[in-house]
């Protein structure tokens, strides 16, 4: 008898892990790549800083303090929408916030941050994008939290919200500093 | 053990589960990639090296416009990829270390094919398990067919009781 309702059993049983595979992916997005760079040490670098002829930055620089890398450019268009976000959050001095302007004319650049206002500390400039490839960045925005020691600690992909901020980052900006 | 075609069923939503679970299946991309013509496209110096160059690139997904691999996009990272390709292939690194290089920084989510290891293991013997577990239905339904067409029709032999099938375990569907 029980016999005649296992189509019936199979077919919500399947209906079921779909529906799980739906709602667990709902909310999430699932074209960011996790970046194999978290737990692991910030790659070496050495970058000119933009609008500041002469002046390079290298990973050893950094160390000391966490630092939030906010990938940019002046021809993404979501890094407009995030801009308030990130001059919120420097200007609330929680995390040293550094720009990583990415594939872009310094011209272009400076006048972003002009008429938008800058929110860095400074800004790195990879014009060519090579070193981009050895953090793992494939488009802008994206944002890495590197701590004091100069281990990654996190990275979103896309522009940041209120939401992330408050959801994400600061989750890992208190655990880091209860682990001083 | 009674293996029925719902059990089959069963196995094949859970291989469904678990690859619309992978964060691995989205063709968006929400991040802005800047699109524009490769200013400079590569030039091989001899048909081998370009060969080797387009197998590999076609072996890699493209991280940006993740439904196209690395020789098809036309997106900025695209044709900064296939440049440091080329720049590595050209130092002497072998197809191998050139992968180990991109999975390093943007993880194993770049080879088409992914890799034999534990938790990759449903991925690449699912579908061979799968393959055995219909085997196995349609091998224990002609058995029953065989046994049934043997029960009516010409003498049973000594096994018969063996297979013979228990009244409630008739196939209704």
């Amino acid at each position: 008898m029980i016999r005649r309702f296992w189509p019936l059993l199979a077919f919500a049983a399947l209906a079921v892990l779909l529906y799980a595979g739906v709602r667990m992916n709902s909310g999430r997005d699932t074209s960011a790549i996790a970046s194999p760079l978290i737990g692991k040490p910030a790659p070496a670098f050495t970058l000119p800083v933009l609008g500041q002829p002469g002046r390079v930055v290298s990973r050893a620089d950094l160390l000391g303090k966490p630092y939030l890398l906010n990938v940019w450019g002046s021809w993404c268009v979501n890094c407009r929408d995030e801009h308030p976000v990130i001059s919120a959050l420097a200007r609330s001095g929680r995390v040293r916030v550094i720009g990583y302007d990415y594939k872009d004319e310094p011209a272009d650049a400076q006048r972003w941050l002009a008429q938008l206002g800058d929110p860095y500390e400074f800004s790195l400039a990879d014009e060519e994008g090579r070193v981009a490839l050895d953090w793992g960045i494939y488009g802008a925005p994206e944002s890495y939290l590197v701590d004091a020691r100069g281990i990654v600690r996190w990275k979103f992909v896309g522009p940041l919200d209120d939401a992330i901020v408050s959801g994400q980052l600061e989750p890992v900006l208190a655990s880091l500093e209860a682990g001083k | 053990m009674i293996v029925r075609p719902w059990s089959a069923l069963l196995l094949c939503a859970a291989l469904a589960a678990v690859s619309a679970l992978s964060p691995a299946a989205s063709p968006w991309a929400p991040v802005a990639a800047q699109v524009r013509q490769d200013p400079a496209p590569p030039t091989f110096v001899d048909a081998a090296e370009e060969a080797r160059f387009r197998a590999l690139v076609g072996r890699l997904r493209c991280v940006m416009c993740q439904n196209q691999s690395l020789a098809d996009s036309d997106a900025m990272i695209a044709h900064d990829l296939r440049r440091e390709i080329l720049r590595r292939m050209r130092e002497g690194k072998s197809d191998a270390q050139i992968e180990a290089f991109l999975v390093e920084r943007y993880s194993e989510f770049v080879l088409y094919q992914p890799t034999v290891e534990p938790r990759n293991w449903l991925l690449w013997f699912g579908p061979g398990l799968l393959l055995l577990g219909g085997g196995l239905v349609v091998w224990r339904i002609v058995r029953r067919q065989r046994a049934a067409a043997a029960g009516t029709g010409e003498d049973r032999d000594a096994s018969a009781p063996a297979t013979a099938t228990a009244p409630d375990d008739k196939e209704e569907w």
